[in-house]
């Protein structure tokens, strides 16, 4: 019953979303404000509608009901509670209604928030959403029904897949389709822009935050998806630069050009065009990423078993969508009205090139992911483009973007002396240059790179640290430590916010250079009792022992970390497990962290297997020095992000609020308001 | 500078960037490239040259021997020819005999083709796109039986 009220309520929501696409947009063409108010409510209600058709899945899941062919083929009674919950996205159809019910999530916070916003604006955005929902909706009931029944309803369930039996399918998928999803906002926002033709910095102001938000929660969807995938997969790798990996990765790149080009746009009313561009291209990557994964194109660990109807159907939602908007962007660019100069030296000309680069590695990463698919369709010749082809295509671009950044938030906007940022960069830039060679000289000659990598990473966490330092007025005159303190509290969120999220990329960098640099590897056989060296301190394997799980069965090893005194430091479980529903086979990697570097060991098959039980096993152990700064500089990106988008000036629409309502004001507060104005015009002029 | 000049300015660097990243690109595409073959399209020119590609296949039935040490040696079939390979690691969990699996690496002094990584799809079908349209063209698929 509950079953078919879901289904009952998809529907319906298709229907009212097709409703939404049209009626609002068709108010803002007539002027007709009845018109336009239907989009509010109709958001409410399709999210509504949806949020019921999820938790009817959810019910389903949850109460292990067999006969929906969904829960049937990736469920099992015997599965424990919380991955019944998350195995609702666990599939094909379920991920999808996960995908759209966050749109509609999405949708309605314009709805709730957008008040302020002119009135036609805000029905074309939800006019656009309503298209980009019902798109996705008709696609969920044409060829992915997730409330599908079975007849006769079978007794018992195949389980689902053991690799994502895991916390991480709790937390990635939802993260990941935040910040996919997200962009959609920026999307229908570039579109409405140009059906109306007009642009300006206001609208920037309601973008960026959106933009904020979507790319905040990428950033951690990534992120946890590389950690995901290091722990679960046991093979020690991060990031494989596998086509599905590269599918959130392209969004994301474009998201962050989009974060920096909006900047300009709202601060100087310039790149009008550009940002709109990209919020499209954005978003169209976000929807290329989505028919990459679901329609079964790739081979991949993500993929799961498709067929053609779909991704027929997806590629025709893609077409339509991508080839749309940028028809429509050639057809009405031109109306938008140019933005202001600035020097090629200047904050405005950092953000070009950031963007410039940004825009250039994205492209590099999507022909290395789509090449291997166009030459097969042309040829039939079957080719993997991997990392060797990345490293070599991806890296060097990135390079000259990372010694820049420093630069950027440092630079006047309209004009800029780089001459004289770069005299204040120069301690930075000295100490930079001092780790560098310590590096060099506490490892062979031939970690060169590996020691410039470092270097770089220290540029970008100094460099972060000058700009609040500077900003601050630290360093400049005899004020005393207390006034410092009262600056650096008083400059603008959004500085710390930047400073942060640059500082948590060269983070995440030196995580990256010492784990590939640094990192140690061996495989061996162990017999119990016997110890191996891994990274500075000894490893002792303890036992292995049969254990029996709720839905799997497990061998599993047992490990000891020594120091140097030979104490026992952390015991930690390397496990083989055996999923007998799927017949599967996972391994459960063992890991032990300490201060930021961690020891990895994975099980494996023993030499013998019908030979003596003290035989040993194969075990395969990783050093990875200073691992977990690659996630957690993922985290002081978001921290940042979090910190910037909780900044006064992007707390949406606040200005334009009270702008329209200051003529009403009593003369008291109209002083104040003007004294705060000042107030942000000095942090303003500290900024720059 | 002129607006017209401060305009060429962002377009030539932008030309200039976008011409690095092509240049890399095309390099890369010829050199950084795995290409995927089954068994019976290796030709002798493969085996000489030392050029890495993914082999992909069927696990041939008590073919797999491990030893010494994590070494572990089995070969890769498409049932018209078999090629031996070796591998020095841990294998993917689904790694079974009469299953397929795609080995990325190249062929060592004497013919055995050493492998660097083996790859699995991880799906109960276990069964790696690439190796199931080359055995669909060679007219040895079989479909998997329902349960």
């Amino acid at each position: 019953m509950m079953v078919e009220l879901g289904h009952f309520a998809l529907i319906l929501a298709l229907v009212l979303s097709l409703a939404q696409s049209v009626l609002p947009m068709l108010g803002a063409r007539r002027n007709d404000e009845r018109l336009m108010a239907v989009g509010t409510p109709a958001a409410l209600t399709v999210l509504a509608l949806v949020a019921l058709a999820f938790a009817a899945l959810t019910m389903a899941n949850v109460l292990s009901d067999f006969s929906v062919k969904t829960v049937f083929e990736n469920s099992h009674s015997q599965k424990p509670l919380l991955y019944k919950f998350t195995g609702v996205w666990g599939n094909h159809e379920g991920s999808m209604l996960l995908w759209v019910l966050i749109l509609s999530f999405f949708t309605a916070l314009v709805g709730l928030f957008g008040n302020n916003l002119p009135q036609t604006l805000k029905a074309n955005v939800l006019g656009v959403q309503a298209w980009i929902g019902t798109a996705f909706l008709l696609f969920i009931v044409a060829t992915s029904n997730p409330f599908a029944r079975l007849e006769p309803a079978p007794i018992e369930g195949r389980d689902l897949n053991p690799i994502l039996q895991d916390i991480g399918l709790a937390i990635h998928p939802p993260l990941l389709y935040l910040g996919y999803v997200g962009f959609s906002v920026c999307f229908s926002f570039a579109i409405a822009a140009l059906v109306d033709g007009r642009i300006d910095a206001a609208w920037a102001r309601w973008v960026r935050p959106w933009t904020l938000t979507a790319w905040i929660f990428l950033t951690g969807g990534i992120a946890m998806g590389s950690y995901w995938a290091y722990y679960e997969l046991g093979w020690g790798g991060w990031w494989f630069w596998d086509p599905v990996e590269n599918a959130s990765f392209m969004p994301w790149l474009a998201g962050t050009a989009l974060l920096h080009s909006a900047l300009v746009m709202e601060k100087r009313s310039a790149l009008k065009i550009w940002t709109v561009l990209l919020a499209l291209l954005t978003f169209s990557l976000s929807l290329l990423g989505t028919f990459l994964v679901r329609s079964g194109v790739l081979t991949s660990v993500h993929t799961f078993a498709t067929d053609p109807g779909r991704g027929l159907f997806i590629l025709a939602i893609l077409v339509i969508f991508i080839g749309g908007s940028l028809a429509l962007f050639a057809w009405r660019a031109g109306t938008l009205a140019p933005g202001g100069l600035f020097q090629p030296i200047s904050r405005e000309g950092a953000l070009v090139l950031n963007n410039l680069f940004l825009t250039t590695a994205t492209a590099t990463v999507l022909v290395g992911t789509l090449y291997p698919l166009l030459l097969e369709a042309l040829t039939g010749e079957k080719i993997s483009v991997g990392a060797p082809f990345f490293n070599l295509t991806f890296g060097p671009l990135m390079l000259p973007l990372l010694a820049a950044v420093p630069f950027g938030p440092l630079l006047a906007w309209k004009r800029g002396d780089l001459l004289a940022v770069g005299q204040r960069l120069m301690t930075a830039f000295l100490i930079a240059l001092l780790v560098t060679g310590a590096v060099l000289y506490q490892t062979s000659a031939s970690a060169v790179l590996a020691a410039l990598g470092i270097g770089l990473a220290a540029w970008l966490m100094l460099g972060a640290l000058t700009d609040l330092a500077l900003k601050a007025g630290i360093g400049r005159g005899k004020t005393g430590a207390g006034v410092m303190l009262q600056r650096l509290a008083g400059l603008p969120r959004s500085v710390f916010g930047t400073a942060l999220a640059h500082f948590g990329l060269g983070i995440t960098l030196l995580g990256i250079v010492a784990t590939t640099a640094f990192s140690t590897e061996s495989v061996l056989v162990m017999r119990p009792g016997e110890s191996i060296r891994a990274g500075g301190h000894t490893l002792r394997f303890e036992k292995i022992e049969p254990v029996k799980g709720p839905n799997f069965t497990e061998e599993q090893g047992h490990f000891t970390l020594l120091d140097d005194a030979g104490a026992p430091r952390s015991r930690f479980i390397a496990a083989k497990r055996y999923f007998p529903v799927r017949e599967m086979q996972t391994t459960e990697a063992g890991i032990t962290t300490f201060l930021f570097s961690q020891v990895y060991v994975a099980l494996g098959d023993t030499p013998a297997p019908d030979g003596a039980p003290d035989a040993g096993v194969v075990v395969r152990i990783w050093y990875k020095p200073l691992v977990t700064l690659i996630w957690l500089g993922a985290v002081a990106m978001m921290l940042g992000g979090i910190c910037s988008l909780l900044d006064r000036r992007l707390r949406v629409g606040a200005p334009a609020r009270r702008s329209l309502s200051s003529g009403s004001l009593p003369a008291k507060t109209a002083v104040a308001k003007t004294g705060a104005a000042k107030t942000a015009q000095a942090s303003r002029s500290v900024q720059s | 500078m002129t607006r017209k000049q401060k305009r060429l300015t962002v377009i030539g660097g932008g030309l200039f960037v976008l011409a690095i990243a092509a240049g890399l690109v095309l390099f890369a595409l010829q050199q950084r490239i795995a290409f995927f073959r089954m068994p019976s399209d290796i030709q002798a020119a493969d085996v000489s040259s030392g050029s890495r590609f993914r082999l992909g296949g069927l696990v041939e039935k008590g073919s797999v021997s491990r030893g010494p040490g994590s070494r572990i040696s089995f070969a890769v079939t498409d049932t018209a020819k078999s090629i031996a390979v070796t591998y020095d690691g841990i294998l993917p969990d689904l790694f079974r005999e009469e299953q397929g699996v795609v080995v990325e690496g190249s062929f060592a002094e004497g013919g055995a083709f050493v492998a660097d990584s083996v790859l699995a799809k991880h799906d109960e079908n276990y069964m790696p796109k690439d190796v199931a349209d080359g055995l669909k063209a060679k007219g040895v698929w079989r479909e998997e039986p329902k349960p």
